[in-house]
């Protein structure tokens, strides 16, 4: 088991946000968190990442407790690509990547860092945008750069929030296909957080529905993503056929009057957040 | 085959790239080492290069026996290289720092002066030219360590408000410029009860100049200097993780409020240091990193040493051309760093790719 979350409780100062999560993910397995906004798929991530600590419940990366190995070691097994790169200075596609080393390195880069770093890069073949600066790069380019910085870490396992959520289509595609085509390659697990469920239906080998904080519904993605569960979870009314063994969802429309789902304030998260770093 | 030849290629240009930052290094120091004999030929008295070069020669190297008349050695030694070695040292440790806060707090338009410190050194200077009295220290010291206290408690009062909020950037960011109104007000209600004389004193304080240098000002500014910037420089990777975001970097294994704890209290350190002695020399902090971005890029392990370089050659040209343009009346160089670098900046920033920041 490469990854095992054990009774997770966590919350925002007196709100409840996950309660009681439990789950494992072994080897070569891309699990997605599926879930309205406000459900606590980006809060389990950040929990398992060690961003944010668990009142209560255990996270095991590769059978470690990550409240028990320090940032740097724990960032030698858990990688993370996150939804988007803030705005910042100018730094080469390559220098961006080679930052993956950093939990590896303690000052001075050996050549082994830099051929994991170009390793990465030809094998995800953006080897010729290796040397342009990551600013001037598309969405889905820094996407495809961010994946990159994570598995020069050479993690075990991949933590990935919304990575498609603002790319168009190709590159939802091209990013995901990557994505398990890695997990693959270097047997690592992957757990991203995701809204499109037909992404996630074709992409994942498990899928987690969120509702509330609690594990709704979870398993392959055709025992989870059924009309019934979509109804319950997200209030929408959907068709849900199958194309080649995988269930491909068709929403109509929202039941009744806007569905209430727990949003806690941005501002609230920040707070909290910065509490137990 | 072929994405191995690019990988090839690729590497080899990558060399070039570091190679072409060392060699900026280099360039640089060649380019401050000129300017030194240039800058120390320069003034009411006349002295060619070579004989400011043999003076310098001489007393660095007395194995050589050179001969220096000792009007010369005075005039070199004792009057022209204390303003010009801090001029170095004082831009490169106000570069370096602006270099650090702009990393920490991810953000182009910080310096170390944002947090607060400069205006709470000229408060302190401001309360010991008035009323002569300080916190700490006596006479002649007496502005200079009350500058250098005052800027560290603004420093430290805005960590501790920033703290109860975790750190962040925004944070930081507000909590310093609120300070820097309120000792800015209180400095100007120190100058308008403040009498013809004594305003004098503040308004020359404000201006920053490098009028008062002297070896042991030197001294203290370099050991600061000098014990700061290995951290800073060992922080380059952590710097370069925090420019990604903060949850990019705690999850690269970087404590996000060591870092910019630490960073904050040697920038700080290191600009309190220097302005206390020199009164507030601005755009330094801001520019240079800026500049030296621009050429090399923002890698923080070349931008630090890069940015220290740069801002000892800005700072060093700007008090030359301050000290001799208009002789005998010298300019402060605090003046002259704004109105020459301004322009030169806003050339830059016209000239970069709009990809600068985003």
């Amino acid at each position: 088991m490469k990854l095992e979350i054990r009774g997770v409780e966590f919350k925002y100062g007196s709100v409840l946000v996950l309660e009681d999560i439990s789950l494992g993910i072994s080897d070569g397995e891309v699990l997605s968190l599926v879930g309205p906004n406000g459900s606590g798929k980006t809060t389990l991530l950040k929990c398992i990442n060690r961003i944010l600590k668990p009142k209560r419940g255990a996270i095991l990366v590769e059978g470690r407790d990550v409240s028990r190995v320090g940032l740097k070691e724990l960032a030698r097994s858990l990688g993370y690509v996150p939804q988007s790169a803030p705005p910042s200075f100018p730094l080469t596609v390559f220098d961006a990547v080679l930052l993956g080393r950093k939990p590896h390195v303690n000052w001075k880069l050996g050549e082994r860092d830099k051929e994991i770093a170009f390793g990465v890069l030809r094998l995800m073949e953006l080897d010729d945008m290796a040397l342009r600066l990551f600013n001037e790069l598309s969405g889905g380019e820094k996407q495809k750069v961010l994946m990159a910085r994570a598995l020069s870490q050479e993690p075990q396992v991949l933590l990935l929030d919304e990575p498609t959520s603002n790319l168009d289509l190709r590159h939802q595609l091209e990013v995901l296909e990557l994505l398990i085509d890695m997990v693959k390659e270097k047997s690592l697990s992957a757990v991203m957080a995701m809204h499109d469920l037909n992404l996630a239906s074709r992409f994942s080998t498990k899928i987690v529905m969120l509702k509330h904080g609690k594990i709704y519904a979870a398993g392959e993605p055709r025992e989870v993503l059924n009309s019934d569960n979509i109804k319950e979870v997200y209030g929408v009314e959907t068709t849900v056929n199958s194309n080649s063994g995988r269930p491909y969802i068709i929403p109509s429309t929202p039941i009744g009057k806007a569905h209430k789902t727990k949003v806690i304030s941005k501002i609230m998260i920040r707070e909290d957040l910065t509490l137990y770093v | 085959m072929a994405t191995r030849v690019e990988t090839v290629e690729a590497k080899e240009v990558y060399a070039k790239l570091t190679a072409r930052k060392v060699l900026f290094i280099v360039v640089g120091l060649g380019g401050l080492a000129a300017l030194v004999l240039v800058s120390t030929s320069l003034g009411s008295a006349d002295l060619g290069v070579s004989s400011v070069a043999s003076a310098i020669a001489a007393r660095i190297f007395p194995f050589l026996n050179l001969e220096v008349s000792s009007k010369v050695d005075v005039i070199v030694w004792d009057i022209r290289l204390p303003r010009i070695v801090l001029g170095i040292v004082a831009g490169a440790g106000l570069a370096i720092s602006g270099a650090a806060m702009q990393g920490i707090m991810r953000n182009p338009l910080v310096s170390p002066f944002t947090v607060g410190i400069s205006s709470a050194a000229g408060f302190g200077a401001s309360v010991a030219i008035i009323f002569g009295a300080g916190v700490v220290g006596v006479q002649k010291y007496l502005v200079i360590s009350n500058a250098f206290v005052f800027a560290l408690l603004a420093a430290f009062l805005v960590y501790s408000l920033a703290r109860i909020r975790g750190m962040r950037p925004e944070t930081l960011i507000l909590a310093g410029i609120a300070l820097m109104y309120f000792f800015s007000a209180a400095t100007s209600l120190l100058q308008y009860i403040a009498s013809q004389e004594e305003l004098h004193a503040v308004v020359h304080w404000l201006f920053g100049s490098l009028t008062g240098a002297s070896w042991e000002n030197i001294m203290v500014v370099s050991i600061i200097f000098a014990c700061c910037l290995p951290f800073l420089i060992k922080y380059s990777w952590d710097l370069n993780a925090l420019v990604a975001g903060d949850d990019v970097a705690t999850t690269l294994g970087v404590n996000t409020r060591r870092v910019r704890t630490v960073c904050m209290a040697l920038a700080t350190l290191i600009t309190a240091g220097i302005i206390c002695f020199t009164g507030i020399i601005g755009f330094v902090c801001l520019v240079a990193p800026h500049i030296t971005r621009m050429i090399i890029g923002a890698d923080h392990r070349f931008l630090l040493p890069c940015s220290c370089i740069l801002g000892g050659l800005l700072l060093l040209g700007a008090d030359t051309i301050g000290r001799t343009a208009f002789q005998p009346t010298t300019i402060p160089v605090g003046i002259v760093i704004s109105i020459i670098g301004v322009p030169f900046f806003v050339y830059l920033l016209l000239r970069t790719r709009k990809e600068y920041f985003q």
